[in-house]
């Protein structure tokens, strides 16, 4: 368990963030008769979480029903008891999601606009906007840039801008789908001190196996099911194996 | 709307924009270079479908009219929505919107032939039967001096029209949009 | 994105953005319906002192929008010559370059987000059918924004298509364009959904 943790993003001010525990109770997904999920369940309650797992694992799909993107064929996904597919909203506002490709979840043309969108969704009063978005704008070194054009940002300002937008909507819980996978080495570590310094949970999907040193637990996909579920130590091995 | 419309509709927008920025192609045995921006028209109807597609298109021209020089023309304004030949923007959403409706209609037997149909009917028709009036009513010239001015660009719009439904039956297999039985995967 | 609006703090500039556009949707009619001579010139005449005296704007900002239509009002002119009289051609022509010189005094003095808010407007009384006039600016937005992205990209697909010998295939680069686009889309809409864009209450998954 990781209390307390520095908080690169948050606002310094607020009190410890509530946890957010997520229950899967045998759920299954499919996309039309392509069956990505078989029978999960899990609880997670720690703070750090990993999910690796070849390509078609079903880590993705897995990684979007934690907030509801993606409500199960069949089986229950509670988040703090909250059932994704009847609250999906009330789920959203408790778990944020980073997606893998930056450039698709930027929906303003320039960065201060952008961090404020969900901001602007939640109906929050513009002058209590502006002072979170400066937060978050300075806490992860974009505060030069808050009147660029997204489109001029490197991809891993880009990667940083997305991580904004979403960290400053306060979500207790963060889903991470492979954040690093189409940044560089220095970004990537950059990426990785970011996600390392949040107070929120979080849940990492990934490809790079060195973000979960120090992680709680690791669980690695293998067609649609939980193939193993442990500390680092346990799963990483048994995955590199694995891949041969 | 669902959030994903919205995507699909800003995005189609987004590429007619693009489409515009294509250099003007000259074609032997043809008056006028080819742009490329009413492929995107096609496209948007032939891709997203009836509603959407006239969407996009709609927003497109509100962005035009916003102020952002987004025309093949390298126009933009409020301008060119006065002009003498904005009856051809206008058409642009209903000719989304034809081709679109007529998509759906085909599309369970959708091939080139009718993809043609469509395009053919939504992409030049209607666009024509819109334009040609509206620059008559407005230049005060007659409707047959009209019609003979935009006879110079029809050669291009039927290469378009025909550009339009090969890439649209392509993108069909490829990625259907109007009928989505399935959610579609992503990756991972 | 460039835009054809021009900072300034002239009377024009300050002026309400949805009487702007009604000035130009009178003038529009104005125009048609009474076509003489001496009334499209005092047209002229007073939206160039709107433009240019009291909005005190560079003539280059309007030429840049009369620029597209030149030619055509030239052959328009042109073909009254020869059909109909010079005084028909002059009033036809004139009124067009009044009409198109009107609405680059307003896109040039009137910020995209005010213009924004006046079709946000008009778009209200649609809210009972639920048309969500909010959206109107976030899709614009949208649209801005995915311009310099979708360019990016289609010019990455024809370095590829380049690299494997391909030369100038304009057709062979819309398919792989628009899936790339419209797989965007996909994750772009998700993306929505988790930044909170549905705020109005929605129907549940109809897909399951």
């Amino acid at each position: 368990m990781r209390w307390g943790r520095p908080g690169a993003g948050a606002a310094g001010t607020a009190p410890p963030l509530p946890r957010t525990d997520v229950e899967l109770r045998e759920v299954t997904h499919a996309y039309g008769d392509r069956t990505v999920l078989t029978g999960v369940s899990l609880t997670l309650t720690e703070s750090r979480i990993g999910v690796i797992g070849a390509n078609g694992s079903g880590k993705s799909t897995f990684a979007r029903l934690l907030n509801g993107l993606v409500v199960p064929t069949a089986g229950t996904v509670l988040v703090d008891g909250l059932d994704t597919r009847t609250q999906a909203r009330e789920v959203r506002r408790r778990v944020g999601f980073v997606f893998q490709d930056p450039d698709a979840q930027i929906v303003h043309p320039t960065v201060a606009e952008d961090v404020a969108f969900g901001l602007t969704n939640q109906g929050v009063p513009a002058g209590e906007i502006a002072r979170r978005v400066d937060e978050v704008l300075v806490a992860y070194g974009l505060d030069g840039h808050r009147d660029h054009p997204a489109h001029l940002l490197s991809g891993g300002q880009k990667q940083l801008l997305a991580i904004a937008g979403v960290l400053v909507m306060a979500p207790q819980r963060v889903v991470f789908d492979e954040p690093t996978t189409l940044l560089d080495l220095r970004n990537t570590r950059r990426v990785a001190r970011v996600v390392d310094g949040l107070e929120q949970d979080v849940v990492v999907v990934t490809h790079h196996l060195e973000l979960l040193a120090g992680f709680d637990r690791v669980l690695v996909f293998e067609d649609g099911r939980v193939a193993a579920d442990g500390t680092p130590a346990e799963t990483v091995p048994w995955y590199v194996a694995r891949c041969g | 709307m669902k959030t994903r419309d919205l995507a699909y509709v800003a995005l189609f927008a987004a590429i007619v924009a693009v489409l515009g920025q294509f250099p003007p192609v000259p074609v032997p045995g043809i008056p006028v270079p080819i742009t490329a921006q009413t492929l995107g028209v096609m496209l948007a109807g032939s891709v997203l479908g009836a509603r959407r597609g006239a969407l996009a298109l709609l927003l497109f021209l509100t962005v035009v009219a916003l102020g952002v020089p987004l025309l093949a023309s390298g126009a933009g304004g409020l301008g060119v929505f006065v002009g003498p030949t904005a009856g051809y923007l206008y058409s642009w959403p209903v000719a989304a919107f034809v081709i679109g409706w007529l998509t759906e209609r085909f599309w369970r037997r959708y091939n080139l032939a009718w993809a043609l149909v469509a395009n053919l009917i939504g992409g030049i028709a209607v666009i024509y039967a819109i334009g040609i009036p509206f620059t008559s009513l407005y230049a005060d010239i007659p409707l047959s001096a009209s019609a003979v001015g935009a006879l110079a660009f029809v050669p291009g719009d039927v290469v378009k029209a025909v550009a339009a439904s090969v890439v649209a039956v392509a993108v069909r297999r490829a990625y259907p949009v109007i009928e989505l039985p399935t959610r579609r995967a992503t990756a991972g | 994105m460039l835009s054809l609006y021009r900072p300034g703090t002239s009377p024009v500039h300050r002026a309400r953005a949805g009487l702007k556009l009604a000035g130009l949707a009178a003038l529009g009619t104005g125009l048609f319906a009474v076509p003489r001579i001496e009334v499209v010139l005092a047209a002229l005449a007073a939206v160039l002192a709107t433009g240019l005296l009291l909005g005190r704007l560079p003539a280059g900002a309007l030429w840049a929008q009369v620029r597209p239509v030149w030619l055509l009002l030239a052959g328009l002119f042109g073909f009254h010559l020869l059909v109909t009289d010079a005084l028909t051609g002059t009033v036809a022509v004139l009124r067009l370059l009044a009409l198109v010189l009107a609405a680059a005094v307003v896109t040039a003095t009137t910020r995209v987000t005010e213009l924004v808010a006046v079709v946000e407007w008009l778009l209200r009384p649609l809210e009972v059918v639920g048309v969500r006039p909010a959206r109107v600016g976030l899709l614009v937005a949208m649209t801005l924004r995915f311009i310099p992205v979708v360019a990016e990209r289609a010019a990455r697909i024809r370095e590829a298509q380049a690299a494997r010998g391909a030369s100038g295939v304009r057709l062979g680069l819309l398919v792989p364009l628009l899936v790339q686009v419209l797989q965007l889309a996909h994750t772009l809409g998700e993306a929505l959904d988790a930044r909170g864009a549905d705020d109005v209450p929605v129907r549940r998954p109809r897909r399951a």
